[in-house]
C-alpha cells in the first residue's frame, strides 16, 4: 500500500506540493495526470526519496523519507523521465544494474540467470543484449531502461509483500506500438499483485490502462478516483485551461474522430 | 571496441565480465614482464641471467650487483609499481565520481593542490618543533599533500556538481582555476622558502622516480594501499552512479557515502603520488580510456585492470626514461605527458561528435 497524506514539497525554496493526499494499492495503476508544472514530476520525486517533504508517504509500511535507500531499493524500482549515460555500457551490463540492486533484502531473484534476456525481451528489445546504449535512439535506450527497472523488482509479489513500479512519463519517447507495450506491461504487472505508480502525459493512455487518476493542479489535488469520475469536462477544461469534451467510443461498429468537418 | 587475438566472444552477449578476466591475467603477465625487464635495464650493466645462476649455485650475489639491484633498481622498481598504479587508480576513481572520462587529477587541479600541500609541508615543516618533526618524520609531505588533494577534489565536486549532475565544461574551467590558484600559492611559498628548502623542492617539482628510496616507498604506503586494495569495493556504486545520482540511490547505492569514499581515495592516491613523485601527467587518463575500449565501463574490472596496467604503463615509461638519454634521464613526466596528451585531445574530439560536452 503506498499511503501518502499532507504532504508538501518545496524545490529551492519555492512550495510546489500542497497537501497532498494519495492512496495506491496494490495490484493498480495509479495514473498521477496534470498540466504542465502542475507538480507530477516533483511528487514522484517525493515519493521515490529524491526530495525531502513535509507530511507522510508510506510505501509498504516504511515512511520513504529516512528510509535507507537499500531497503527502499527491495521493494520498488523507479524510471525516470530520461537516463543519460556517462559511459559506453552494454544494453546487457545497464540492464545487470537493476539485477544487482534488488537482491539484497527481498531474497533472491527468482527470474534465473538469463533475467536480464527475459526482460528485454519484454520491452521488446531482444538480440539488443550486446549493443552500446549509448548508440541507441531516445525510445529504445527508454526501452533498456525499463528493462532494467523490471529486472530490480521482477517478482511483483514476495514474501516480503507486493513491489512497486514507479514511472515517471513511461511512454514519452515512444511509438504509438511501444506506447501500447509499455503500458501493458504496466498493467500485467499490477494484474500480478504488484503497483504501479506512474506520471502519465497522455489522457487517452491513462483512462485506458489506469484504475486510478490523480489530477494535480498548481501542486495541489484537484481530483481523485476512477477515469470516469477524474476525467470529466468541467475537470479536464479546468486544470488545463482550454475546453475539452470528454467522448466514449461505442463498444462495437466503426468509429470516426469526424475531425473533417471543423475544416 | 577493440578485439584482442586473445579475446573470444563473450557467452551473453554484451557481458564483458570472461574478457575482463582475461585481458586481468594478461595485464598481470605483463606486469611481471616489465618488472624483469626493467630490473635488467640501467646505466649499470646488470646480468639479470648472471645474477639468477650465482643465486642458484648458492655463491650469493657480489656486493656490486647487490648494491645496483637493493638500493637502486628495486626501490625504483617498487616505486614505479606503486606510483603508477595509484595514478591510474585515482584517475578511474575520479572519472567515475564526476561521471567523465576526461576527469583527471593532474589536469582538474588536484595534483596541483596535492602539490600545494607537499610545498606547504616542506616549506614550513622546518619551523615544527624538533619533538614533533620526529614524530611525522617522512609522513609529513605525503599527509599534506593528501590534505591538499583531498580539499582541491571536495572544492571541485561541490563547483561543479549541480543535483547530481555534472557538467564537464565547469569541471574543467573550475579545474584550471584551482590549479592557477593552488600554483599561485605554491609560488608564494617558493619564494618564500631558504637555501635549502628549494633545493628540496626543486628535487620534488622534477616529477620524476630518480629519488626512489625505501623510505619514500614507506612514506606512500600506508595511503596508497589501502585505495588499491578497498576501492573495488566502491565499483558497484561508481557503476550505478553512472545513470545519474538519483538513479543509483532508486538502486539501493548509499550515494553520499560512495561519493566521500571516492574523493578520499582519489586524495590519498594522487596525493602520496604527487608528494613522491611529483606531478606525473596523463596516466590516470589514458590507463582507463584504453581499458574501456578493451573491456567495457564496468568498474568492477576497470579498477583492478587499471592499478596493473598503470603500474605497467609507468615502469615502462621510466624505462624509457632512463635510457633514451642514457646515462643521463629525462623527467618521467615528459614522457607520459608525450604519449597522454594525444590520448586526451582524442578523446575530446570523439566526444565533439557524440554531440557536446
Amino acid at each position: 500500500m503506498l499511503e501518502v497524506s499532507g504532504l508538501s514539497a518545496s524545490l529551492s525554496g519555492r512550495p510546489i506540493l500542497h497537501d497532498i493526499t494519495l492512496k495506491a494499492a496494490p495490484g493498480t495503476v495509479t495514473a498521477i495526470v496534470g498540466p504542465n508544472g502542475s507538480g507530477k514530476t516533483t511528487l514522484l520525486r517525493a515519493l521515490t526519496g529524491d526530495l525531502p517533504y513535509q507530511g507522510a508517504a508510506r510505501l509498504n509500511g516504511l515512511e520513504v523519507q529516512g528510509t535507507p535507500a537499500r531497503r527502499m531499493a527491495a521493494i520498488r524500482a523507479v524510471l525516470s523521465q530520461a537516463t543519460e549515460l556517462a559511459f559506453p555500457f552494454t544494453v546487457d551490463e545497464v540492464v545487470r544494474l537493476g539485477l544487482t540492486a534488488g537482491v539484497q533484502g527481498a531474497g533472491v531473484p527468482r527470474g534465473g540467470p538469463d533475467l536480464p534476456a527475459r526482460a528485454l525481451e519484454r520491452v521488446g528489445l531482444a538480440g539488443y543484449g550486446g549493443r552500446d546504449v549509448q548508440r541507441l535512439s531516445g525510445g529504445e535506450q527508454a526501452r533498456v531502461h525499463l528493462a532494467r527497472v523490471l529486472v530490480q523488482v521482477w517478482e511483483p509479489v514476495t514474501d516480503q509483500g507486493p513491489r512497486w513500479l514507479f514511472l515517471d512519463e513511461p511512454v514519452a519517447a515512444l511509438d504509438i506500438g511501444h506506447q501500447l507495450t509499455v503500458m501493458g506491461l504496466a498493467r500485467a504487472y499490477a494484474d500480478a499483485g504488484g503497483g504501479v505508480v506512474a506520471v502519465m502525459h497522455d489522457l487517452n493512455l491513462s483512462a485506458m490502462f489506469a484504475d486510478h487518476i490523480a489530477l494535480l493542479l498548481d501542486g495541489r489535488m484537484l481530483a481523485q478516483g476512477a477515469p470516469a469520475e477524474v476525467l470529466t469536462d468541467a475537470h479536464l477544461s479546468r486544470a488545463y485551461g482550454c475546453a475539452v469534451r470528454v467522448n466514449a467510443a461505442p463498444a462495437r461498429g466503426p468509429w470516426l474522430v469526424p475531425q473533417a468537418m471543423a475544416v | 571496441m577493440v578485439a584482442l587475438p586473445w579475446q573470444k566472444d563473450d557467452a551473453v552477449p554484451g557481458d564483458r565480465a570472461s574478457r575482463a578476466a582475461l585481458t586481468f591475467r594478461g595485464l598481470a603477465v605483463l606486469l611481471v614482464a616489465v618488472s624483469v625487464l626493467s630490473l635488467g635495464t640501467g646505466a649499470a650493466g646488470l646480468s639479470l641471467v648472471g645474477m639468477a645462476r650465482d643465486l642458484i649455485g648458492g655463491e650469493g650475489l657480489s656486493p656490486r650487483d647487490r648494491v645496483i639491484l637493493m638500493d637502486i633498481r628495486l626501490p625504483r622498481l617498487a616505486m614505479g609499481l606503486l606510483i603508477g598504479a595509484a595514478l591510474a587508480m585515482s584517475g578511474a576513481l575520479m572519472q567515475g565520481l564526476f561521471r567523465n572520462p576526461l576527469a583527471d587529477p593532474g589536469i582538474v587541479g588536484v595534483g596541483a593542490g596535492a602539490g600545494l600541500g607537499a610545498v606547504l609541508a616542506i616549506v614550513l615543516g622546518g619551523l615544527l618543533p624538533v619533538s614533533v618533526a620526529a614524530v611525522v618524520g617522512i609522513h609529513l609531505v605525503p599527509v599534506a599533500a593528501f590534505l591538499g588533494g583531498w580539499a582541491s577534489t571536495l572544492l571541485l565536486y561541490r563547483v561543479a556538481t549541480k543535483g547530481g549532475q555534472t557538467s564537464v565544461a565547469t569541471m574543467l574551467l573550475a579545474g584550471i582555476a584551482l590549479g592557477a590558484l593552488a600554483g599561485a600559492l605554491t609560488g608564494i611559498l617558493v619564494y618564500l622558502a631558504d637555501d635549502t628548502q628549494l633545493r628540496d623542492l626543486t628535487f620534488w617539482n622534477m616529477g620524476s622516480l630518480a629519488g626512489a628510496s625505501w623510505a619514500k616507498l614507506a612514506a606512500s604506503l600506508p595511503l596508497i594501499l589501502p585505495v588499491l586494495l578497498l576501492s573495488p569495493l566502491l565499483a558497484r556504486g561508481l557503476n550505478a552512479l553512472a545513470l545519474g545520482e538519483a538513479q543509483a540511490a532508486h538502486l539501493g547505492i548509499h550515494v553520499e557515502a560512495v561519493k566521500r569514499l571516492a574523493i578520499l581515495g582519489v586524495a590519498a592516491a594522487a596525493g602520496a603520488a604527487v608528494a613522491v613523485a611529483g606531478g606525473i601527467g596523463f596516466v590516470g587518463i589514458v590507463v582507463p580510456h584504453l581499458l574501456r575500449l578493451a573491456t567495457g565501463p564496468d568498474h568492477r574490472y576497470l579498477l583492478p585492470n587499471a592499478a596493473l596496467l598503470g603500474a605497467s604503463l609507468l615502469v615502462g615509461a621510466d624505462m624509457i626514461a632512463r635510457v633514451i638519454v642514457s646515462p643521463a634521464e629525462l623527467p618521467i613526466g615528459i614522457i607520459t605527458a608525450t604519449i597522454g596528451a594525444p590520448v586526451f585531445l582524442w578523446i575530446l574530439l570523439k566526444r565533439r561528435g557524440l554531440g557536446g560536452l
